[in-house]
């Protein structure tokens, strides 16, 4: 079941025949149009290098004050723990001395503001440990509880269920989607993304190649995305 | 538990912090000038009116400067290339230890014994340490660089060939960079024996600070500065045979007439330990005279030195550390701007290329004896290497996009907890430097081992001064043990290229 949101006029995001990349000469995105509206989820589906990354990253620069994002290679301080890299989420909210103090001495109130949101994530045993102790699925959803604990309007997500198994990456999905407003996710399990939104944008060689709600998505369009090889 | 479990290397920080803060009420770090402040304020003006040495003796003390510098470099390190082969020999390492443990300014003191203000004893004073030195990095740095070719070459190829071949293309870029950093030590090394009486940079500023002319001493300094920061366009490969050949024949290497007696003296009886000089003494009367020499100089000498060394050198590693983590901020492309940076960037360089003791020095005449200056000088030049070198490395962090946009908040979640256990490690590899330039500060008066042993130089007693220079080397070496194990302890490290 897909919440539909109310589509308001003004658009969150809006590309007018953008073209993004290094200079001029080699851009990676070209010509780009894109509109996005708020309560809209987005999946952003194509094989590897076909900009996906590049697009996320530009949308995040493009509406900073209200977007918060899960970029794909999580930005995690390894030093500190998981506590602090979630509390990070909301640091430019907290007076300075404030954020000094939760990194020596974490407050009551805080600890269990973020013991409440990994408990969610199933993490809670976690949070006093780095996150060089944690497995690759553990570690991305301490990006993704940072994100959460923002709770931004936009949700920018690069591959936010990349490292976790099936059951794991429905619970996060459904999460994120139930948390914040518009979700801009790009996803590599399509069948799942699928489920979770109610717009699909294929890219394809730098290009847009399809923008459509789920339902209208044919195999063939699925199958034109990747370069499928035909048994001979 | 309300909070994380406090990481290694956060509890040596606190550990170290600690120290300091007990050893704070028990050390003399009074102000004993009564006026401190004018003395500077006469210093700053006469920096902003520099004035530079005639012609003639702004030749001679350049030529003695950078000779001494030179010949020392580079004889160090063809004698430390060739140390380095059989570093894997325990007798060597031990003995490169030893070598390295003794300031060069305590060397020059006992090659003064044999050439008198000669510039052999400054380059012996510059080279022995450093060939040390050199035989211990060029062996680490040859341990951490692999050669994917040797592995293809015939097997039957001769090891000087297959040395050319295949290991010296792979470890000459790290050597040239490594001796190149090392000849800028030497020029400050070589600086600095000018306080010791051979005519280099050091000479001149010493009596222009003493006798008050600041303006002199600016002009000095600034022809320091200027020398340091030209090296890299005045020392390459094409250069460095011709002034190493200039050094050769321009310097008065023969104005001081070498007696072989004296060498011959200095072993057979000036070191020999004064109640075994004695031969009309029996051997049991000897030895109980001995062992009363070695109580007196236990209690009177060697224990309240070396008490008051260890005391300036925690004081300084704490306060080297906690200079470090202000100072690294100001050339980290991740925390400041431009324009900020290259302020910073200027600050640091000026700091670090000012030689500790002569920081000390002009500290000294402006706040008088006690051991503040001396902590001071060593946090100052110290924090500003591992400054430097830190602020460098955050360079290389890759920060997410949406990153703390406070810059408070980025320093402390950010940046500081990735650059910490690096810093940490920078600032024990320097521990033991730290010991060895305060063991030297005695010569200035502080009260460490270097002050008893410039007292028994004066006074000729070299029995009690090599003595107390073999003390010193083994303090030096045990700080450089328990650095390896705090390091190892705490799991931080740093390659050899960068840590020196």
């Amino acid at each position: 079941m897909i919440e539909t949101g109310e589509v308001a006029d003004r658009p969150v995001i809006r590309l007018e025949d953008r073209s993004i990349g290094y200079g001029e000469d080699r851009p990676i995105l070209s010509g780009l149009n894109l509109e996005i509206f708020p309560g809209e989820k987005i999946a952003i589906i194509g094989e590897s290098g076909a900009g996906k990354s590049t697009l996320l990253n530009h949308i995040y620069n493009d509406s900073q004050n209200h977007a918060v994002l899960i970029p794909q290679l999580l930005g995690l301080a390894d030093n500190l723990s998981v506590f602090h890299n979630v509390y990070m989420g909301l640091l430019d909210t907290q007076p300075f001395l404030s954020n000094l103090r939760n990194l020596v001495q974490p407050a009551r109130p805080q600890v269990a503001a973020v013991r409440a949101l990994l408990e969610e994530l199933e993490l809670e045993d976690k949070i006093f440990q780095r996150p060089t102790q944690l497995s690759g699925g553990q570690r991305q959803r301490v990006a993704i509880g940072r994100a959460l604990y923002r709770g931004a309007d936009v949700l920018i997500a690069d591959e936010p269920c990349s490292a976790l198994d099936e059951r794991q990456a429905e619970r996060m999905l459904s999460l994120l989607v139930a948390s914040c407003k518009t979700c801009i996710m790009a996803l590599h399990d399509v069948a799942a993304a699928c489920r979770y939104v109610d717009r699909v944008i294929g890219l394809k060689d730098g290009k847009v190649e399809f923008d459509a709600p789920p339902g209208d998505l044919s195999d063939r369009d699925l199958a034109a995305l990747y370069r499928t090889v035909t048994p001979a | 538990m309300m909070r994380p479990p406090l990481s290694r290397p956060t509890l040596v920080g606190l550990g170290l912090l600690a120290v300091a803060l007990v050893l704070i009420p028990l050390s003399d770090l009074e102000v004993i000038a009564t006026d401190p402040w004018s003395e500077v304020l006469r210093f700053g003006a006469g920096l902003l009116a520099p004035s530079f040495p005639a012609g003639a003796e702004l030749t001679t003390t350049l030529a003695y400067t950078i000779g001494i510098a030179i010949l020392g470099v580079v004889v160090a390190g063809c004698i430390g290339f060739v140390l380095s082969a059989a570093f894997f020999a325990r007798s060597i390492r031990v003995i490169c230890a030893v070598l390295r443990s003794v300031h060069e300014l305590f060397w020059a003191l006992i090659f003064l014994q044999f050439f008198g203000p000669s510039p052999l004893t400054g380059l012996l004073a510059i080279a022995v340490p450093y060939a040390a030195i050199f035989a211990k990095l060029f062996a680490e740095i040859a341990e951490e660089t692999a050669s994917p070719s040797a592995q293809v070459i015939p097997r039957s190829v001769d090891w000087v060939s297959r040395y050319l071949y295949v290991r010296l293309p792979d470890l000459w870029p790290h050597f040239k960079i490594y001796a190149l950093y090392r000849l800028e030590c030497g020029l400050r090394s070589s600086a600095i024996l000018g306080f010791v009486g051979l005519p280099t940079l050091g000479y001149h500023l010493e009596s222009a600070f003493l006798e008050g002319s600041y303006p002199e001493v600016s002009g000095l300094l600034i022809l320091f500065y200027l020398l340091i920061a030209s090296v890299r366009h005045w020392a390459r490969p094409a250069t460095i045979p011709l002034l190493c050949l200039a050094g050769l024949f321009l310097l008065p290497w023969n104005a001081y007439p070498f007696d072989m007696g004296n060498v011959l003296r200095f072993f057979a009886e000036d070191i020999v330990p004064s109640p075994l000089r004695d031969s009309g003494l029996s051997l049991s009367a000897a030895l109980l005279r001995l062992w009363e020499w070695l109580g007196d100089l236990w209690s009177l000498q060697i224990l309240p030195g070396a008490v008051s060394t260890i005391q300036v050198t925690m004081l300084a590693l704490a306060l080297t550390g906690i200079l470090s983590l202000v100072l690294f901020p100001a050339i980290s492309p991740l925390l400041i701007n431009r324009s900020g940076r290259f302020l910073g960037n200027a600050g640091l360089i000026i700091l670090r290329s000012t030689p500790e003791y002569l920081l000390a020095f002009m500290l000294l005449q402006f706040w008088g004896p006690s051991m503040l200056p001396a902590v001071v000088a060593l946090a100052l030049h110290n924090g500003a290497i591992i400054g430097h070198l830190v602020g460098r490395h955050t360079g290389q962090f890759a920060m997410r996009p949406d990153t703390p946009r406070r810059r408070l908040d980025r320093y402390f979640y950010e940046v500081l907890p990735r650059a910490y256990p690096q810093l940490l490690a920078y600032l024990f590899y320097r521990w033991e430097v730290i010991m060895r330039e305060t063991a030297v500060f005695g010569m200035l008066g502080v009260a460490t081992l270097g002050f008893y042993i410039d007292n028994a130089f004066s006074e000729l007693r070299l029995d009690r001064a090599m003595l107390l220079i073999a003390v010193t080397a083994a303090l030096n070496i045990g700080i450089d043990y328990l650095s390896r194990r705090v390091r190892a302890y705490a799991r931080v490290g740093v390659t050899a290229d960068t840590a020196a």
